[in-house]
């Protein structure tokens, strides 16, 4: 029953922003034009559209994150039952952490964790 | 495990909000809606009078450290200075550049005040006032915060604007890398306290708090979480994604009025959970401080209620984040990541097979109970 308030708060959520964006409809002023409705770009005329390639140095951070937040998700239940399973669930995850640590390091001499 | 903690000096009966709405629901159906709809509106409540209160917090500490007065027109020394700016941003008019996505441009805010109003519902204020009391509390705070990011990247991106999407995928980089060293130093106190629940964790904090208790992990995992969240939050000095000086306003820089205000709102509400989540987790939360067996101490500090204690710790970590603000200068974007990757993430995990080693020996203060 715990769980019993997620939905309900969604909902609250969601009819939150959408009833305050309708309250500011009903009293603020409302008049669009083609210069105001522009992209922002201080005051300059924009150059192209963003939507563009984009640094892959991102994406290689998400994937290094992907690997290690997994590996977090594992961590989770071990540690909760850790005085359970004793020194020989320490050993195994001490194995487990090792392989990942591993992996950093062979990131980390690839030169993936440098910012370019 | 240990549901049962044997020598509490005071035994706190924990009872979240859903669990009196469920025994409620029993007797009589009709109470028990009502009660919960009147948890939902003291929800939205406490999440507009915390914003509002930490914006007004956040201009006095900044005007202070300056040695200006901050505002000061508005009500007594400018105490209703949000409630006008609320209303100022409900009269301003809300546009939408024409190139932008118009759907995933309003989807963003959702996201994001969606993300802050549901990690909300797992805080623990004090033993009687905690919305839910998940079994994996922790984890569920973690899961739904993520959805903040989603909703930055999505607004950074559907307003087809260079600042945005630059500040936007800074910003996603920034939160998803640091979430992984946050996410180390939580690992350590669930280890400890054995718990992934709120209550559990604080009830296991009865001896002390895990900051000190677990002998020098607990100070680096705190340090770890300090920063980590920091950082998590966008805050200063890791606010590059809305460096103001280059990228205009980050991702929010197509925002206006009202869609502003909820971004806006969200940011103060993660700004909230997070520095509860630190309070929860390393400053023993509602949990007064105790000093093992030493029992009159305990008594003296029991005085002060749970509620009181969490909103002390809260404040206190509060404040150190503003005070952080006005101390550091901003980060490079590649010392940012060198700063995670190369520095916290190593340590973040030394640190958590050392504190696993320390938990199985019991070499910590106080492991007679816990």
């Amino acid at each position: 029953m715990e769980y019993l308030f997620v939905l309900p708060i969604t909902l609250v959520a969601i009819l939150l922003v959408f009833g305050g964006l309708f309250a500011s409809r009903l009293v603020a002023p409302h008049h669009p034009g083609k210069i105001k409705n522009d992209t922002y770009e201080c005051g300059e005329k924009t150059i192209g559209s963003a939507r563009i390639q984009f640094n892959v140095g991102y994406y290689l951070f998400g994937l290094l994150f992907l690997v290690f937040d997994v590996e977090a998700a594992f961590l989770f239940p071990w540690a909760v039952v850790l005085r359970e399973f004793g020194y020989v669930g320490l050993i195994e995850i001490v194995l487990f952490v090792l392989v990942l640590m591993i992996g950093l390091i062979y990131a980390w001499r690839k030169g993936a964790l440098e910012w370019v | 495990m240990f549901n049962s903690l044997p020598n509490l000096q005071v035994s706190w009966e924990v009872i979240s909000v859903s669990q009196r709405v469920s025994t409620t629901y029993g007797e009589s159906p009709i109470l028990a809606v009502v009660y919960a709809l009147a948890a939902i509106v003291a929800i939205i409540l406490f999440m507009s009078l915390t914003a509002m209160t930490l914006v007004y917090t956040e201009r006095k500490v900044a005007a202070h450290f300056q040695c200006r007065l901050g505002p000061m027109r508005v009500g007594w020394h400018g105490i209703l200075q949000s409630i006008a700016d609320t209303l100022k941003l409900l009269l301003k008019e809300d546009i939408v550049p024409d190139q932008a996505d118009k759907a995933m441009h309003l989807f963003a805010p959702v996201l994001c005040v969606l993300a802050a109003l549901l990690a909300l519902i797992a805080i623990p204020f004090s033993p009687y006032l905690a919305v839910s009391d998940m079994n994996i509390g922790v984890l569920f705070i973690s899961a739904v915060s993520g959805l903040g990011v989603l909703g930055i990247l999505l607004g950074g991106w559907s307003s087809n604007n260079k600042w945005s999407l630059l500040g936007a995928m800074r910003a996603g980089a920034q939160i998803i890398s640091y979430e992984l060293s946050a996410t180390l130093s939580i690992l350590v106190v669930v280890m400890f306290s054995g718990s992934m629940k709120f209550s559990e964790i604080v009830q296991s904090q009865d001896q002390g708090w895990w900051i000190w208790r677990a002998p020098v992990v607990g100070l680096v995992a705190f340090l770890i979480f300090l920063v980590a969240s920091t950082a998590e939050i966008n805050r200063t000095p890791f606010d590059l994604a809305e460096g103001e000086s280059e990228l205009t306003a980050g991702f929010h820089t197509e925002y206006s009025g009202m869609r502003f205000a909820f971004f806006f709102l969200a940011e103060y509400l993660n700004l909230f959970i997070v520095s509860s989540m630190g309070a929860t987790l390393f400053l023993g939360g509602w949990m007064p401080l105790h000093i093992g067996n030493l029992t009159f101490f305990n008594q003296v500090m029991d005085l002060i209620p749970p509620g009181l204690w969490f909103a002390l710790k809260v404040s206190g970590f509060i404040f150190l984040s503003m005070w952080f603000r006005w101390t550091f200068p901003r980060l490079r974007v590649d010392q940012l990541m060198k700063l995670e990757w190369k520095v916290l993430l190593p340590i973040g995990f030394i640190n958590l097979l050392l504190a696993a080693i320390l938990t199985l020996s019991g070499f910590y203060f106080f492991p007679g109970n816990s």
